[in-house]
C-alpha cells in the first residue's frame, strides 16, 4: 500500500475522507432535516437546510391518515418470515452440499450456481401467471415463497460449513447420531455466525425488495413500505416534507439494523467475494 | 399440467403453513359479520370519496366499504394486474377509455338489467356523450361517476394587457394572443403550458378538428389524415415558436406558483384544477384568472367544413373536447354484486353527486346535480358546462391506453424537436397499426362487421 | 471429505438425509425461479396477451415474431441503449469510486477507519425506493439542493431529471452514491490479502508509491476486479426502481431501461409474449457480459 505517513499527505487524505463522508451523508441528512420542516419550506427557493420550526406533523400524518403503521407491519412480517424460513432452508441445503455425499452433488451445486447469472426479472412474468393459477396473487405468500430459498444463501452456508472439521461430525456419527440430528445439534450451533450474516442479508434484501411486491401485491392493505412509498411519491409530488418523512420511516429500521450488525454484514460480502 | 399442480400444491401448502396469508378479504362473510366491499378509487378522488362512505355504511349497516387509493399514473397497471391476478376489487372507479380493455378481459359485470330496474340510475339524466362511453355494443358496463373534459384556464389580466377582452374562441386568435403575450413579456412568458408528454392535449385538439383518429372499423391508425395533421401541426408549432414551454408533467414542480408568477398565461386542464387553483393560487390572483371552453379549430383546408365556424362568439358551441371522465364499475368476480350495486346507486344519486362535487370538485355526470347551488353559482365551472355540450369520445378499442401512450411518445418527440411533425405522425400510424394487429386478426376470425366493438 | 457416504449403511443414510435437507431449497428455487425463467423462453414464442388471458385460445404461437418486433421497435433500442449506457458508464465509474474509497480507507495512518467505513457503507443498506424519492427532490430544477449548491458556485441551474441528456447521468450519480460502499468493502478485503512481502520486495527494488500501486496492488486485485465488475454489471442490467420512481422512463425515454420496458409491456399492457422476449434479451445480455469479462481476464493480464 502506498505509505502516506508524511504529515501533509495524511492531512490531505483525511480532508478527502471527510469530504467523501460529507457527500455520502448529505442526502440522508437533508432527508431527515426536510422531514421535520413545515409544509412547503423544502421546496421554496432557496430551500431550507434546517427545519425551522421543527415539526412532527408529517410523521403524525403518516401514521394517522396514511396508515404507514400497516405497511411497517407488513414489511416486518414479510421480511421476518422470509428471514426465518430462509435461514432454515438455506442452511439445510448448504450443509448437505458441503458435507453429505451423494451422486452428482458437485455437478448439481455447479448447476445451481448458474442461477446467479439469471436476473430474477426473467422469471417474473411466468411466476405471476403461476401465482394466478395458485390463487396467490395479492397474498403475503406470493411475496415470501420466491425468497425463501436462495442460491446465494446456500452458497454462503456451504462455504462456511466446508470449514467445519469432519472429525467433529464423525465423532457424532460414532455416537449414533443421524444426519438430521447432526445438522440440528452440531451444524446449526456452529454456524451461528454465518447464520447471523445470512439473516442480516436476507432481512435487508427482503425489506428493500421492490419490483416483485409491486407486481404481486394489489391490495393497499398488504403493501410493503417501499411499494407504499412509491405509491405515495406519485400521489403527493408536491408534499416534499411528507415524502421525506415516509423515506425516513422506510430507511430507519434497516439503517439501525445495519449499525447494530454491520460486522456480520461486511463479513457476508467478503465471504461471497473472496472465497467465490 | 403437473408442473402447475405441483406449484399449486406446494404453494398452497406453504401458504397454509405461513399463517395469516391468502385472501382474507375475499372470503364470503358469514351472516353475523357485515359484507366488506373492496372499492378502488384513483388519485384525489380516492382521497376524498372516503368522506361519503360513512353515510352509506350508516344506511346500509350490513355493508362495510374498504377504500383503496391508487395513484393515477399507476392505476392502469394496478387494475389490469389485479384483474389478471384474479384479485380485482368489487367496485372500482375506471377511466371511461379503459372500459373496452376490461370488457375484452371479461372482467366487468353487465349492468343493463340493474339499470333498467333502478329508480336511481336514470340514463336520460346523464350527459349523453358521456353515458355512451360506458356502452360497448348493446351492453352497459359502467355508470358515469364524474365527467372530465379539458378547458382553457387563462390569466384574464394577462390577456387583457395583450388587448384581449375575452378568451380566444378560435385557434387563430388563440395563437395570436399567445404570440402577443410572449412578445410583450420580452420572451419571459410562455403563452400556454402544455406538458409535452400527455396524450390528452393533442387528442383533444384532434377531436376539436374533427379527426377520426382510427379508420376501417378501428382497425388502423388514422393520424396522418389531414384533420389530425392540422391539429398536430398547430400543437407542435406552439413549441417550435416557444409559445409553450417544452416541459413534461413530472418537471413542473409547482404549476400554481408558476401560473401565479405569470410564467405562462394559460393552461389546458380538467375540472379538478378549478379547486386546486382556488386553493393554491395566492389571494392576489383572485379575479385575474378564468376558465373558457376550448377554442374551436379553424377550417382545415381540403376538408369539408363540418367544424364550428370561425369567430365563434361566447354563446356558440365551442370546439369539441374529450368526453372523458370516470365511471363506476362492478367486477364480474365480485362475490357481492347486489351490495356493490347498492353502493353504486348510492354514489349515483343526485344528492351524493353534488356532495361528491363539494369534496372533490369533480363535475357530476348527472345533469340534475348541476342544479345544486354549489355548482350553478361557481363561475369557474360554467366553461365546463358549455364544453360538455360538445365532447367526443376516443375510439372504444381495448388498445386505447396503448395508443394513448404512443400518442404521448411521438407527441413528445415532435414537441422537443427530435423529429418533424410529419415523421412523428407516420411513425405513430405505423406503431398504432402494429398495436391493432391482434384486433384485426380477432375481428377477421370472427368475421365480425366493420363496427366491431372491443369484442 | 466426510466419512459419511463412503459405502456401507452410512451411504444410504447420507443420501436419504441429503434428499430431505435439499428438497425444500431446491424445490423452491426450481419452482419459483428456474422453471419460470425457462418458461419465459417459451412464452416469448407466443403472442400471449390481454385477449389470451380472457380466452386462452386467442393465444398464437408466433415463433420469432416477438423478436422481430423487438428489433424493429425504436423503444426497445432506446431501452437497450439506455441500459448499456447505465452499465458501461455507471458500472466502471462505480467500481473506480469504490476502489478510490478502499485505497483511502486502507492507507496507513487513517484515523477513525471504522467510522468512515460505516458512513461510506450506509447508503448500500438503504431502501432504493426511499433514496430515489429523496434524490428526486435533490435533483429538482431551480429549488433542488443540487441546483442551489451549483448556483452558489456560480453555475447555471440544470433540470437534471427533465433533460434527456442529463437524466441518465443523474441516475448514474445517484447509483454510484448508493452502491460504491459495497464494492469498497470487497476491495478493502482484497487489499488486505495482498502479501506485504510483495510491497517490501518492490520497495527494495526502489519502486515509488505510484509504481508499487501500479505493479503490485493492481495486479494482485485482478481477481477482485473480475468479481466486482461481473456482479456490478449484473446489478446494473437490472435497473428498474430508479426510473420507475424518479422519471417513469422519461424524458423522451432517456431513462427507459430494459426491465422498466419489460414491466410496462408486461404488467401495464399485458403483452406477455413480447415482454417475455425482453426478459430473454436481458438474460442473454447478462450471460454475454459475464462471458466477455471472464474471457478478457483469462487472457494474459494487461495490468
Amino acid at each position: 500500500m502506498p505509505r502516506l505517513a508524511v504529515r501533509p499527505a495524511t492531512l490531505v487524505l483525511h480532508a478527502a475522507l471527510v469530504a467523501v463522508a460529507g457527500l455520502t451523508v448529505a442526502p440522508l441528512a437533508w432527508m431527515v432535516s426536510a422531514s421535520l420542516m413545515p409544509t412547503g419550506s423544502a421546496t421554496t427557493y432557496p430551500p431550507a437546510l434546517l427545519p425551522h420550526p421543527v415539526t412532527l406533523v408529517h410523521y403524525r400524518e403518516l401514521f394517522t391518515r396514511l396508515d404507514v403503521a400497516r405497511e411497517l407491519a407488513n414489511s416486518t412480517l414479510i421480511a421476518g418470515l422470509i428471514t426465518a424460513s430462509s435461514l432454515l432452508i438455506n442452511s439445510m441445503a448448504g450443509y448437505a452440499f458441503a458435507k453429505l455425499r451423494f451422486p452428482g452433488r458437485d455437478r448439481l451445486f455447479g448447476f445451481i450456481l448458474l442461477g446467479l447469472f439469471i436476473p430474477p426479472q426473467v422469471a417474473m412474468l411466468p411466476l405471476f401467471v403461476m401465482m394466478r393459477e395458485a390463487h396467490l396473487v395479492n397474498s403475503y405468500a406470493a411475496v415470501i415463497l420466491p425468497s425463501m430459498a436462495s442460491v446465494f444463501g446456500i452458497f454462503l452456508v456451504r462455504q462456511y460449513v466446508l470449514g467445519i472439521p469432519d472429525e467433529l461430525l464423525d465423532a457424532a456419527r460414532v455416537d449414533g447420531a443421524g444426519e438430521l440430528r447432526i445438522y440440528w445439534s452440531i451444524i446449526v450451533p456452529l454456524c451461528a455466525p454465518v447464520l447471523v450474516t445470512l439473516a442480516v442479508f436476507v432481512f435487508m434484501s427482503a425489506w428493500n425488495d421492490f419490483m416483485w411486491p409491486l407486481i404481486v401485491l394489489t391490495d393497499g392493505a398488504k403493501y410493503t413500505l417501499p411499494v407504499g412509498l412509491a405509491n405515495l411519491a406519485r400521489e403527493h409530488v408536491q408534499d416534499a416534507e411528507l415524502m421525506m418523512a415516509a423515506s425516513v420511516v422506510t430507511l430507519l429500521p434497516v439503517l439501525a439494523l445495519f449499525v447494530a450488525l454491520q460486522r456480520y454484514y461486511v463479513r457476508g460480502i467478503t465471504a461471497g467475494a473472496v472465497k467465490g | 399440467m403437473t408442473r402447475r399442480e405441483g406449484v399449486r400444491g406446494l404453494a398452497v401448502g406453504l401458504a397454509a403453513a405461513l399463517s395469516a396469508c391468502g385472501h382474507g378479504a375475499r372470503r364470503p362473510a358469514g351472516a353475523a359479520t357485515p359484507i366488506t366491499l373492496r372499492f378502488w378509487a384513483f388519485g384525489r378522488e380516492g382521497e376524498v370519496v372516503q368522506q361519503l362512505i360513512p353515510e352509506f355504511e350508516r344506511t346500509h349497516p350490513a355493508i362495510r366499504v374498504r377504500l383503496q387509493q391508487i395513484p393515477f399514473t399507476a392505476a392502469h397497471e394496478k387494475l389490469l394486474t389485479a384483474v389478471v391476478g384474479e384479485a380485482a376489487p368489487d367496485v372500482a372507479q375506471l377511466g371511461n377509455t379503459w372500459i373496452p380493455e376490461l370488457v375484452a378481459l371479461r372482467a366487468l359485470l353487465p349492468l343493463d338489467s340493474l339499470v333498467r330496474r333502478s329508480p336511481v340510475v336514470v340514463p336520460e339524466d346523464y350527459f349523453p356523450g358521456i353515458w355512451d362511453t360506458n356502452r360497448l355494443g348493446d351492453t352497459t358496463y359502467g355508470v358515469p361517476w364524474y365527467v372530465d373534459t379539458r378547458v382553457l384556464f387563462y390569466r384574464s389580466d394577462m390577456l387583457a394587457d395583450a388587448g384581449y377582452r375575452s378568451p380566444p374562441a378560435t385557434w387563430s386568435t388563440w395563437r395570436a394572443a399567445m404570440a402577443r403575450i410572449r412578445a410583450r413579456s420580452g420572451g419571459r412568458t410562455y403563452g400556454v403550458l402544455l406538458p409535452v408528454n400527455e396524450w390528452a392535449q393533442p387528442i383533444a385538439l384532434g377531436l376539436a378538428a374533427g379527426a377520426p383518429l382510427l379508420r376501417d372499423g378501428d382497425r388502423y391508425g388514422d393520424f396522418t389524415e389531414p384533420r389530425f395533421r392540422a391539429a398536430f401541426t398547430f400543437y407542435i408549432d406552439l413549441y417550435r415558436d416557444s409559445l409553450s414551454a417544452p416541459v413534461s408533467n413530472t418537471q413542473v414542480a409547482n404549476r400554481y406558483q408558476a401560473f401565479a408568477a405569470g410564467e405562462f398565461a394559460m393552461f389546458i386542464s380538467g375540472p379538478w384544477d378549478v379547486g386546486e387553483c382556488l386553493r393554491r393560487l395566492p389571494d392576489s390572483l383572485r379575479g385575474r384568472w378564468m376558465t373558457a371552453p376550448m377554442p374551436a379549430a379553424d377550417a382545415v383546408p381540403d376538408v369539408p367544413a363540418t367544424l364550428p365556424l370561425r369567430g365563434a362568439t361566447d354563446t356558440t358551441v365551442p370546439g369539441a373536447s374529450l368526453a372523458g371522465g370516470s365511471s363506476l364499475v362492478i367486477f364480474r368476480d365480485s362475490p357481492h354484486p347486489a351490495a356493490a350495486w347498492a353502493f353504486l346507486e348510492y354514489l349515483s344519486a343526485p344528492a351524493q353527486q353534488a356532495a361528491f362535487y363539494r369534496v372533490s370538485e369533480d363535475l357530476p355526470a348527472r345533469r340534475s346535480a348541476w342544479e345544486d347551488p354549489s355548482i350553478a353559482r361557481n363561475p369557474y365551472v360554467r366553461a365546463f358546462g358549455r364544453q360538455l355540450q360538445s365532447v367526443r369520445p376516443t375510439p372504444p378499442v381495448p388498445e386505447w391506453e396503448q395508443i394513448a401512450t404512443l400518442v404521448a411518445t411521438h407527441g413528445e418527440a415532435a414537441a422537443r424537436g427530435a423529429v418533424t411533425p410529419d415523421a412523428a405522425l407516420s411513425a405513430l400510424d405505423a406503431d398504432v397499426d402494429r398495436a391493432l394487429e391482434k384486433r384485426r386478426w380477432l375481428l377477421a376470425r370472427q368475421g365480425a362487421g366493420a363496427t366491431g366493438t372491443g369484442r | 471429505m466426510t466419512t459419511a457416504g463412503r459405502g456401507g449403511p452410512g451411504a444410504q443414510a447420507a443420501r436419504r438425509a441429503a434428499l430431505l435437507l435439499l428438497a425444500p431449497g431446491l424445490l423452491l428455487i426450481t419452482v419459483t425461479f428456474l422453471l419460470p425463467a425457462a418458461a419465459s423462453l417459451l412464452l416469448s414464442l407466443s403472442d400471449f396477451d390481454l385477449y389470451a388471458v380472457a380466452v386462452p385460445a386467442d393465444a398464437r404461437v408466433v415463433w420469432l415474431r416477438n423478436y422481430v418486433t423487438l428489433v424493429e421497435s425504436p423503444l426497445f433500442w432506446a431501452a437497450f441503449r439506455n441500459t448499456l449506457y447505465f452499465v458501461l458508464v455507471g458500472g466502471p465509474l462505480s467500481v473506480l469510486v469504490s476502489l478510490g474509497a478502499a485505497l483511502m480507507l486502507s492507507a496507513d495512518g487513517v484515523r477513525l477507519r471504522t467510522l468512515f467505513r460505516t458512513v461510506y457503507f450506509a447508503p448500500v443498506v438503504t431502501t432504493l425506493v426511499a433514496v430515489a424519492v429523496v434524490w428526486k427532490y435533490i435533483y429538482a430544477p431551480q429549488i433542488g439542493l443540487l441546483d442551489t449548491g451549483l448556483r452558489w458556485l456560480g453555475v447555471a441551474p440544470v433540470d437534471w431529471l427533465g433533460s434527456a441528456a442529463w437524466a441518465m447521468p443523474s441516475l448514474i450519480v445517484m447509483n454510484v452514491w448508493k452502491n460504491f460502499g459495497y464494492n469498497m468493502i470487497i476491495f478493502v478485503a482484497g487489499l488486505q490479502a495482498v502479501p506485504t512481502e510483495l510491497y517490501d520486495a518492490a520497495r527494495v527494488d526502489g519502486a515509488g508509491a505510484w509504481q508499487r500501486f501500479w505493479h503490485v496492488t493492481l495486479p494482485s486485485l485482478a481477481p477482485t476486479f473480475l468479481f466486482v465488475s461481473i456482479t456490478t454489471m449484473i446489478g446494473a442490467l437490472q435497473l428498474f426502481a430508479e426510473p420507475y420512481v424518479m422519471t417513469q422512463g422519461g424524458p423522451l425515454h432517456a431513462t427507459l431501461s430494459l426491465v422498466l420496458y419489460m414491466f410496462d409491456q408486461g404488467f401495464a399492457f399485458w403483452h406477455i409474449g413480447y415482454a417475455a422476449g425482453i426478459a430473454v434479451v436481458l438474460f442473454l445480455l447478462t450471460l454475454a457480459g459475464a462471458a466477455v469479462q471472464l474471457r478478457a481476464r483469462r487472457a494474459p493480464a494487461a495490468i
